[in-house]
């Protein structure tokens, strides 16, 4: 830096954020465990408070190994600053809960990872914010469940686990139009795969347990504001645009004129709700996020030939995945993601033929792929949704989401393609096998 | 705080100054904060919080026609000036300081040359004159005005890593820049201000007369590895000030044109120490 063009994303995965160590020359990013920073003075501690200057206090609230991280992210998303979560479900409540309280109203997909849903269908009403869920590519659903009460537009880039691609520019031009922005949940396609911000969205967080981190040994999130929203002309949100007893009697949207939504996040969110991120586990996604270009090449590379191996397999009914010219995010995701369908992502859903004990006996039979709760790790993974994410939800709710009984999560991870496609061949033997004669399928 | 104006035609417009964050005394002492091309008062967000409780009176402007401010968005240095004296009279201001970055770095020198003792401080943060901008920028910011704030913005910023700026902790100053950027343009569906506003620079020529005519002490606050205006454009104003016998400081900060948030806390250090805060 600088130079003549914008830094590409392979050299923001390392370098945004991050500048070698003024007081040691570290060039790797130090992990600050430090609760708290000490004042040069009064008027510095009291300056600082009052956001007339900006530097770190209490780790609650910011961390300069936390700071590297949402400046990172922000970078990768294109947008214009960030916020470290304890988790992906604390990014989404603090975005929720800075932007709405009691008597609220949000509209969203059906698509949703099973936490998620969880926190609105049956938490947040507990607090007087009600949702609507749609279907997410039913656009005129997504317009009639508007109501004057409606502060939120929320969907997942690739809906969890049926892949259902959200159409975010239409999507988010009838958020805009209803005067509210469109939240996404970009955990699966990570910023490398598809650009929220460029195609119209307003908010985007991540799960960074999942691909940023992409290791699975860290719990975290991270919400990013693209600076977008003009949250004046909406009218729809004094928390931004009103003076807050709260936090000095600011405006927060006087004060920055598109940065409103994170200094209230921060100032209030992370304050009073704490769901902070710890910077050792800021470090360790920092460090997934150096190889985030190299890891999701693989996954792509890697999701391609095991989809069409299932594709092809006799015991397989459906692989619910765009890249089957039939699955119905086809050509969306040939639209709207950066590398075509292939980019999808590497966590998908397929239906094995047969019952749910031969389920059972496939998932047992894997070798390779991990039976647990987590995707976008380097390893293979697997799991059965309607048994373990999603089993909180009624049928009726698991089958608008796209999920089946049998339905098997396979999170593909960056082992040799060979063996993960041995692993499945054995473990589609033994499905086949625990079926009896009866329930063998024809050959093709 | 809001201003009922006039435009030079004679038409009623309001104009927006944040204060902030703190009520306007007029016992107190003034800071005018004028921002660049395609920029609002929010680019000062710290330094202008911090003065206000610091014994100043803020009046951070949006100029006329950007963002929050009404009116016909100025042309010329001199019509941008105009305002800025308006803005002081409707304000009951007798005395104030300016501070202006880039090409409000010259509508600031502009307004201390004509307004002579009633500016106490010249500050200009990233100016240059003549303040050129290349045909191809000039043009892009007329006919592919999303190409030419990236252009702007790469060739504005030093540095990747950023301190903790004007949202604190976890700004991405290139994504604020270019938001903000975005904004402006689209504050104003009647004139294209990137434009317009780029043109004034260009075009401004009064810039050596005008150093020479302030009477006020002069601050130059450069960045050191500013590609947008460099510390060398800058030195013509610095050599005028130092032949016509002004009173002046030169600061440069480690950063690159945006002083104000990529190099925040020696910006405020600068700016406090010129003005006695």
């Amino acid at each position: 830096m600088p130079g003549y063009t914008d830094p590409s994303f392979d050299t923001l995965a390392l370098h945004a954020g991050a500048a070698p160590d003024p007081a040691t020359g570290a060039r790797a990013v130090p992990i600050h465990l430090t609760t708290s920073f000490v004042f040069e003075s009064s008027d510095h501690a009291a300056a600082l408070f009052n956001l007339e200057r900006a530097g770190h206090v209490y780790s609650r609230i910011s961390n300069p190994t936390n700071a590297v991280l949402e400046q990172r992210v922000a970078a990768l998303e294109g947008g214009i600053g960030a916020i470290s979560t304890a988790s992906g479900q604390a990014a989404l409540h603090l975005t929720i809960a800075t932007l709405m309280g009691a008597g609220s109203h949000i509209v969203a997909s059906t698509a949703l990872y099973g936490g998620s849903h969880n926190l609105l269908h049956y938490t947040l009403s507990r607090f007087g914010i009600e949702t609507t869920f749609v279907k997410p590519n039913d656009i005129d659903a997504w317009k009639a469940a508007v109501r004057p009460n409606t502060k939120l537009f929320f969907g997942e880039t690739v809906g969890n686990p049926g892949l259902d691609v959200l159409d975010i520019p239409t999507i988010s031009a009838i958020a805009h139009e209803a005067g509210v922005p469109l939240l996404v949940d970009s955990t699966l396609t990570s910023p490398y795969l598809i650009k929220p911000f460029e195609l119209g969205a307003d908010l985007v967080y991540h799960s960074a347990t999942k691909f940023l981190s992409g290791h699975g040994t860290v719990i975290g999130g991270i919400v990013v504001d693209g600076g977008s929203f003009d949250w004046e002309k909406s009218g729809k949100f004094p928390e931004l645009t009103q003076s807050y007893e709260g936090f000095h009697n600011m405006v927060f949207s006087e004060e920055s004129t598109v940065g409103a939504f994170l200094l209230r996040a921060r100032r209030e969110g992370l304050r009073d709700f704490g769901a902070c991120l710890s910077p050792h586990s800021a470090w360790l996604i920092l460090q997934g996020i150096e190889t985030l270009p190299l890891r999701m090449e693989r996954h792509m590379a890697n999701t391609e030939k095991v989809v069409q191996f299932l594709a092809s397999h006799p015991m397989v009914s459906r692989v619910g995945h765009p890249l089957i010219d039939s699955h119905p995010s086809h050509a969306l995701a040939e639209k709207l993601l950066r590398f075509g369908a292939r980019g999808a992502g590497s966590v998908f859903s397929f239906d094995l033929k047969g019952s749910r004990a031969q389920g059972v006996a496939f998932i047992e039979a894997l070798k390779l792929f991990s039976h647990l709760a987590n995707v976008g790790d380097c390893r293979s993974l697997v799991i059965h949704p309607a048994s373990t994410t999603h089993f909180r939800m009624s049928d009726e709710a698991l089958a608008g989401a796209g999920i089946g009984p049998g339905t098997i999560r396979l999170s593909i991870g960056l082992e040799d393609p060979a063996d993960l496609i041995d692993d499945l061949k054995r473990a589609l033997k033994a499905a086949e096998k625990a079926g009896g004669e009866t329930a063998k399928p024809a050959k093709a | 705080m809001k201003f009922n104006l006039q435009t030079p035609a004679g038409q009623s417009y309001v104009a927006y100054a944040y204060t902030g964050g703190k009520a306007f005394d007029p016992a107190k002492p003034t800071v005018v904060f004028i921002h660049g091309v395609l920029h609002d008062h929010s680019v000062w967000i710290l330094q202008s919080r911090y003065l206000a409780h610091h014994g100043f009176n803020v009046l951070a402007v949006d100029l006329p026609g950007h963002c929050r401010s009404g009116g016909d968005a100025p042309s010329t240095v001199e019509e941008a000036s105009q305002f800025i004296e308006a803005l002081l009279d409707a304000a009951g201001v007798e005395k104030a300081a300016l501070v202006g970055h880039s090409w409000g770095s010259l509508i600031a020198l502009e307004t201390a040359a004509r307004l002579k003792e009633r500016i106490t401080h010249l500050a200009l943060v990233g100016t240059a004159f003549p303040m050129k901008v290349s045909p191809a920028l000039l043009e892009a910011s007329l006919h592919e005005p999303s190409k030419a704030m990236h252009m702007v913005n790469v060739f504005s910023r030093a540095t990747l890593a950023a301190p903790p700026s004007g949202l604190g902790p976890g700004t991405w100053v290139f994504g604020t820049s270019l938001a903000l950027n975005r904004r402006v343009l689209a504050s104003n569906p009647a004139v294209n201000v990137f434009h317009r506003g780029f043109v004034a620079c260009d075009s401004y020529a009064n810039g050596l007369q005008a150093m020479e005519a302030v009477t006020c002490p002069v601050l130059f606050l450069l960045g050191a590895s500013d590609q947008m205006t460099t510390p060398r454009a800058a030195q013509s104003l610095v050599q005028q000030a130092k032949q016509s016998g002004k009173q002046f400081t030169v600061v440069n900060v480690p950063m690159g044109h945006h002083q104000m948030n990529e190099s925040p806390e020696e910006t405020l250090q600068a700016l406090k120490t010129f003005l006695g805060a």
